[in-house]
């Protein structure tokens, strides 16, 4: 039974998947294309690529989308897959769910108390430090291209990057309209 | 605040989050903070931050670990409930619809187009709230070597985020109790 299955699998990725998105990848792939042989390797690089150019999590995205085409590889027909699809993203979220919702209690009584303030007092500046990394890293040729491969697309990267920059920091621009006016910018320029 | 919020109101503005954030992750936590701090001041800067750090060190998605507290903390479980789906039903239907009428989606030229502008706009979006974020968590003299240090591990040395997190809680905790009969009587804050 592929559904019982799919409820299965995705709930261990979702408990056992400490990072985020793309630690998820990883533990979906081994999941579903090495020990179950439900997606080929390049189906899954497929629907890898959608889910980082489609909005949302890229975990929900992959598991969306891998819980749809593995029902549909087993033989079910498009309707059931749509259930997969959206069984394969509950059972994904639901044990995390459970887990923080029991945290979430804890730090609203305890909030204030002298230990869980001492705790967050050395995590702020480490959250800091942990988000200028994420920045760090995103400054990639993937994100930005480069000279070597195209000086027109590396400029046109850092113009954005230095726009988008400014016009968030100093003049406020709420960042869904940031995101759109650089969407329509690329479509424009390129 | 917290009486005037509706279901409603929380589903719609985790759904925008969910709906905008493009590539993943920490693209999304400029616009929640938007959308949640700075908007409609559900939470405070400095408790944005400890959720923050705490959605890291668990297990699951960021993002829905976020909504899940916010969610809790406005209107109870249902809340929470209803903010994580908010954040996951634009992913589910999106996807949905491309896995049954685009499958052609993945090579298209405009949708690529979009992208490369996209891009390092999120990464900027990513990268301006540091500097708010450093007020917020009172960087000063004396502790700026906790980010400084943080952010080269990650960077340079691939350690994992979620270990700079566990040694930091680790590091306030043992400072809270080795510190704590001092200021019995003067919590912080």
């Amino acid at each position: 039974m592929i559904f019982l299955k799919l409820f299965i699998v995705f709930s261990k990725i979702g408990i056992f998947n400490f990072g985020g998105g793309y630690a998820m990848l990883s533990l979906i792939q081994n999941e579903v294309v090495e020990k179950n042989h439900w997606l080929t390797n390049a189906e899954f690089t497929d629907i890898v690529a959608i889910s980082q150019t489609t909005p949302g999590p890229i975990g929900i995205n992959c598991a969306t989308y891998t819980g749809y085409t593995s029902v549909i590889n087993e033989g079910y027909p498009a309707w059931s897959a749509i259930l997969g699809a959206v069984l394969a993203s509950l059972s994904i979220l639901w044990l995390p769910f459970i887990l923080m919702l029991t945290i979430s209690k804890f730090l609203l009584k305890h909030h204030n108390s002298y230990i869980v303030q001492s705790v967050f007092r050395v995590m702020r500046p480490a959250i800091v430090g942990l988000i200028a990394a994420a920045a760090l890293l995103l400054m990639s040729e993937e994100n930005f291209s480069s000279w070597d491969e195209s000086p027109f697309a590396f400029i046109v990267s850092i113009l954005i990057f230095c726009f988008a920059f400014v016009g968030t920091r100093l003049y406020k621009i709420h960042p869904i309209l940031m995101i759109i006016l650089c969407g329509i910018a690329g479509l424009l320029i390129y | 605040m917290t009486e005037q919020t509706t279901y409603l109101q929380l589903f719609t503005i985790f759904s925008r989050v969910g709906l905008f954030t493009l590539g993943g992750g920490y693209a999304m936590v400029p616009l929640m903070e938007k959308e949640v701090v700075t908007d409609k001041q559900w939470l405070g800067h400095e408790e944005f931050m400890d959720i923050l750090a705490v959605a890291q060190a668990t297990p699951g998605l960021f993002a829905l670990n976020m909504a899940s507290h916010i969610g809790n903390k406005l209107k109870g479980v249902r809340g929470g409930i209803v903010a994580s789906m908010g954040v996951a039903l634009p992913s589910i239907i999106i996807i949905l619809l491309i896995a049954m009428f685009f499958h052609a989606f993945k090579g298209n030229i405009y949708i690529e187009k979009i992208f490369r502008g996209v891009r390092p706009a999120v990464v900027a979006l990513i990268a301006a709230p540091c500097f708010s974020m450093a007020k917020s968590a009172r960087i000063n003299r004396r502790n700026l070597w906790i980010p400084v240090v943080s952010c080269l591990l990650i960077a340079a040395f691939g350690v994992s985020p979620i270990w700079i997190i566990l040694a930091a809680g680790v590091g306030g905790f043992i400072y809270g109790r080795i510190t704590s009969h001092h200021n019995e009587e003067h919590p912080i804050r």
